[in-house]
């Protein structure tokens, strides 16, 4: 195992590096540039060469992609341009944020979604099953960023209940439970179309494993009902079920681009829509960086996971 | 495995209703007023940002030695307690309020003043690398800075400049602490150190900023204990957020729901005029807008009754020229805007022989006082096709759009949007009006206008130190470009804010500014 997961970490490396490549190549190619955002409506030629130059954007790509990488492998991921503080104490405070959203939207979607799949599965066509499919279909064909404004609309505006936006009260906040307040709506609305995927695969998986010899072969050996479906089919069917959580972290990580701008959360998403938007370049690439290393990491668990339930996958 | 959820999912439906019961939307408290800001902050460094964002924090932080007394544009003292100006209008010397410290315990004085603007406008001073400072240039013609004594300071301009005292009101103007550049350097701008009525306390990245209430304010401690500034960019979540009761003042309403929080008893929509001008850039140096009669004929066509009314649901004004009302002084009353005229349009057009021209109209998503500017941009398209007027819209994301538009038109498209917001009337048409500010010169005359008697009008009133003598030259420029219509002219935005029936003496001022210093909570 330990080689495996070895094997599997050095994969990862030229895919992040290709990755750093990718996205500093679109942040050079796409329109507009860091001296024009910073020098807002007042930018002359003039100006934004003279920053261009204070900020080393006058050198020739691959040189600046160099610096870049080089100041990075010595843990230097450079300064915010715009916001003028260090990319990384910037990325890992916003990295947390995020971190908080998609994994309350991991754990809801994976219960709920493991649960209704099963209890489809095990109940196929009947009433509880067809409730299930009728929420799965729904939540997975709304789109979330409505979903959420629906939310607000109800739960904030109408019945006054939860905060419509922030991570914490701006005032005697920062606890517990009112960090839940704020994450109920955000996480609840991203968990939903990922519930919905989860559970329609939970319920395949189970009912394909209810099929199979070794159940009917426990069943004949007396074993009570929830253990059948807990203890031995479920357990089997985790083999299939797991690869898609790692998907649908991957998923929610994606997601909370639109889903923290709607709720304001002040997650990584948030944060990379305006530094794109105001090409602060050294942020995005640290940012996408860090998220897509995290990417990769998450799904190397889910696939260390499945090897340990599953001893044919380990070769 | 399972049956450590089933003894987790009871835990999770606990947390969940604890959060729901639990005191569910605590009002904001008495006395500390939170403000629904349209973005996070880039800067509190005064000198360093360009943003009417970040201005509305830094107003209440600091002070500058003039301002503009509420609720107009007219200079008043603030930590210069009176001045003389040399009779060649090169020397401006002022008298500086005794006994004012900074928040971190640093007088404030003569040096502190010299050290501010040389920080801006001398690229050898230590801290010039603090900087950009965008909008130096509103100070580009102070040749020296001088400390006469402590409490007096003397400027020394390279030739008259009339504009210099509302841009020393501008914020660009606020004096920061010295010692606190000294301190933080670089990091200045989140670590923001004034003498103002509200002392930084902190900025919580994309949370908020937390000023407190500086008991020491020379000119008296404000009702107000503390003000939170919070970043809510979704226009929509911004709306709810006042909705649901999370934020006291709302700023910036989408001009589709102002109606909304008019009928609503509990909130009270202010407004206020600005010194804002929307616009469409025409471009006179080549295509069909080389010929003034298209030129005109734009500006007949273009319904502006309808767009202010219908697009932006009354949120703006009509606009005749490129000097705005806000300026009272300075404003030409006698200049009307172009009527709605079809007709009128189609002879200008027929005349020109520009019938059936095909244009390409650069419009922006978003951005800087650019109001609504996608639905503007094809209501103005549609009124151009009715007069057979062909135009072709192009979008751009806001800095992409600077980066096409500042560097001029030519090869690019015939119009472009744009707006400003400015402290003097001279800054607009002296940086986008005059030939010598074309942008191969470094201005921001990307529709290459040129018009000898402007140019000369704008260079002599920008000499004047006459403020009757200065209205009267602007006067001028308003009807001698109203006639020869380098712009499409559209409209002059009211700014708005709405607050809840417990904020009171609030107050939207010309200047787009965010004055908190009188404003009380219940």
């Amino acid at each position: 195992m330990p080689a495996y997961i070895g094997k599997r970490l050095l994969a990862a490396i030229p895919v992040i590096l290709g990755l750093s490549i990718i996205v500093f190549l679109v942040m050079k190619l796409i329109p507009g540039d860091p001296a024009q955002a910073l020098l807002g409506s007042y930018a002359t030629p003039e100006n934004v060469a003279r920053i261009n130059r204070a900020l080393g954007l006058d050198r020739s790509w691959p040189e600046q992609y160099v610096i870049w990488i080089g100041n990075l492998l010595q843990g230097d991921f450079g300064r915010s341009y715009i916001l003028n503080r260090p990319v990384l104490d910037e990325v890992l405070e916003r990295f947390g944020a995020t971190l908080i959203l998609a994994g309350a939207s991991l754990v809801i979607c994976s219960v709920l979604g493991i649960l209704a799949g099963i209890v489809s599965a095990v109940r196929q066509f009947g009433w509880t099953d067809r409730i299930v499919t009728f929420f799965v279909l729904i939540g997975i064909s709304m789109p979330a960023f409505f979903l959420g404004l629906v939310f607000i609309l109800f739960f904030a505006v109408q019945w006054k209940l939860l905060p419509a936006s922030g991570m914490y009260a701006v005032y005697g906040g920062g606890d517990l439970p009112d960090l839940l307040r704020h994450l109920i709506l955000p996480a609840g609305t991203l968990a939903i179309v990922a519930t919905g995927v989860v559970a329609r695969l939970t319920r395949a998986a189970m009912l394909e494993v209810l099929r199979q010899d070794f159940i009917r072969t426990a069943r004949a050996k007396g074993l009570s009902e929830n253990k059948v479906i807990y203890r031995h089919a479920f357990r089997a069917a985790l083999v299939s079920i797991i690869p898609v959580l790692g998907i649908q972290a991957g998923f929610v990580l994606g997601g909370a681009v639109y889903i923290e701008t709607v709720f304001q959360w002040p997650g990584l998403g948030q944060m990379l829509v305006k530094a794109v938007s105001t090409r602060d370049l050294l942020l995005v690439q640290g940012g996408v960086l860090v998220a897509a290393t995290v990417y990769v990491l998450v799904n190397l668990l889910a696939d260390v996971a499945q090897a340990m339930l599953d001893p044919r996958l380990k070769a | 495995m399972i049956r450590n959820w089933k003894s987790i999912a009871p835990l999770l439906l606990a947390a969940t209703a604890l959060a729901l019961v639990s005191p569910a939307m605590a009002q904001t408290p008495p006395n500390i007023l939170v403000v629904g800001q349209i973005a996070e902050p880039a800067s509190l460094d005064p000198h360093v940002s360009t943003a009417a964002n970040d201005f509305r924090i830094a107003v209440n932080i600091y002070d500058g030695l003039v301002r503009n007394t509420p609720g107009t544009l007219e200079i008043e003292p603030a930590l210069a307690t009176d001045w003389t100006i040399s009779e060649d209008g090169l020397e401006y010397t002022f008298n500086l309020r005794e006994g004012v410290t900074f928040h971190d315990g640093t007088p404030f004085n003569a040096e502190a003043v010299k050290f501010n603007f040389d920080r801006m406008l001398d690229e050898n001073h230590p801290f010039a690398s603090t900087g950009p400072f965008p909008l130096a240039f509103f100070f580009s013609s102070v040749e020296s800075v001088d400390v006469v004594d402590d409490l007096t300071v003397k400027f020394t301009l390279n030739e008259p400049f009339a504009p210099f005292m509302s841009n020393l009101a501008s914020p660009t103007g606020l004096i920061v602490s010295p010692a606190a550049v000294e301190q933080y350097g670089a990091d200045y701008g989140r670590h923001p150190v004034g003498t103002g009525p509200f002392k930084f306390e902190e900025w919580q990245s994309n949370t908020s900023v937390v000023a407190s209430r500086n008991d020491a304010y020379w000119g008296g401690a404000p009702p107000l204990e503390a003000v939170i500034f919070r970043p809510i960019t979704d226009a929509n979540t911004r709306v709810a957020e006042m909705l649901s009761g999370g934020i006291d003042v709302l700023l910036e309403t989408p001009p589709d729901n102002v109606a909304q929080f008019r009928d609503d008893a509990n909130y009270q929509v202010v407004e206020a005029v600005g010194p804002h001008v929307w616009y469409v850039m025409l471009n006179a140096k080549d295509g069909p807008f080389a010929d003034v009669r298209v030129r005109q004929a734009v500006n007949y066509a273009v319904n502006k009754e309808s767009l202010v009314n219908d697009v932006l649901q009354g949120t703006a004004e009509v606009s005749a020229g490129p000097i705005p009302p806000a300026f009272n002084w300075a404003y030409n009353e006698e200049v009307a805007p172009y009527p709605y005229d079809p007709e009128k349009a189609k002879e200008l057009l027929a005349a020109a022989g520009a019938e059936g021209a095909t244009l390409t109209f650069l419009v922006t998503e978003g951005g800087s006082g650019m109001l609504d500017p996608v639905p503007m941009g094809t209501a103005i398209q549609a009124d151009l096709a009715a007069v057979g007027l062909n135009v072709e819209i192009k979008t751009y994301e806001w800095n992409t759009f600077l980066s096409e538009v500042n560097p001029g038109l030519e090869g690019k498209g015939d119009m472009a949007e744009m707006a400003w917001m400015t402290s003097d009337p001279d800054t607009l048409p002296f940086l986008t009006l005059r030939t010598a500010a074309w942008p191969a010169e470094g201005g921001f005359n990307s529709s290459y206008y040129s018009n000898p008697e402007v140019d000369e009008l704008l260079d002599h009133a920008r000499l004047s130190t006459d403020p009757e003598e200065r209205g009267a030259l602007y006067k001028q420029v308003q009807a001698i470009t109203h006639e020869d219509a380098p712009w499409l002219f559209v409209a002059n935005w009211k700014q708005n804010a709405v607050i809840t029936s417990a904020v009171g003496d609030f107050e939207l001022q010309p200047d787009f500014s965010l004055v908190l210093r009188d404003v009380t909570k219940q």
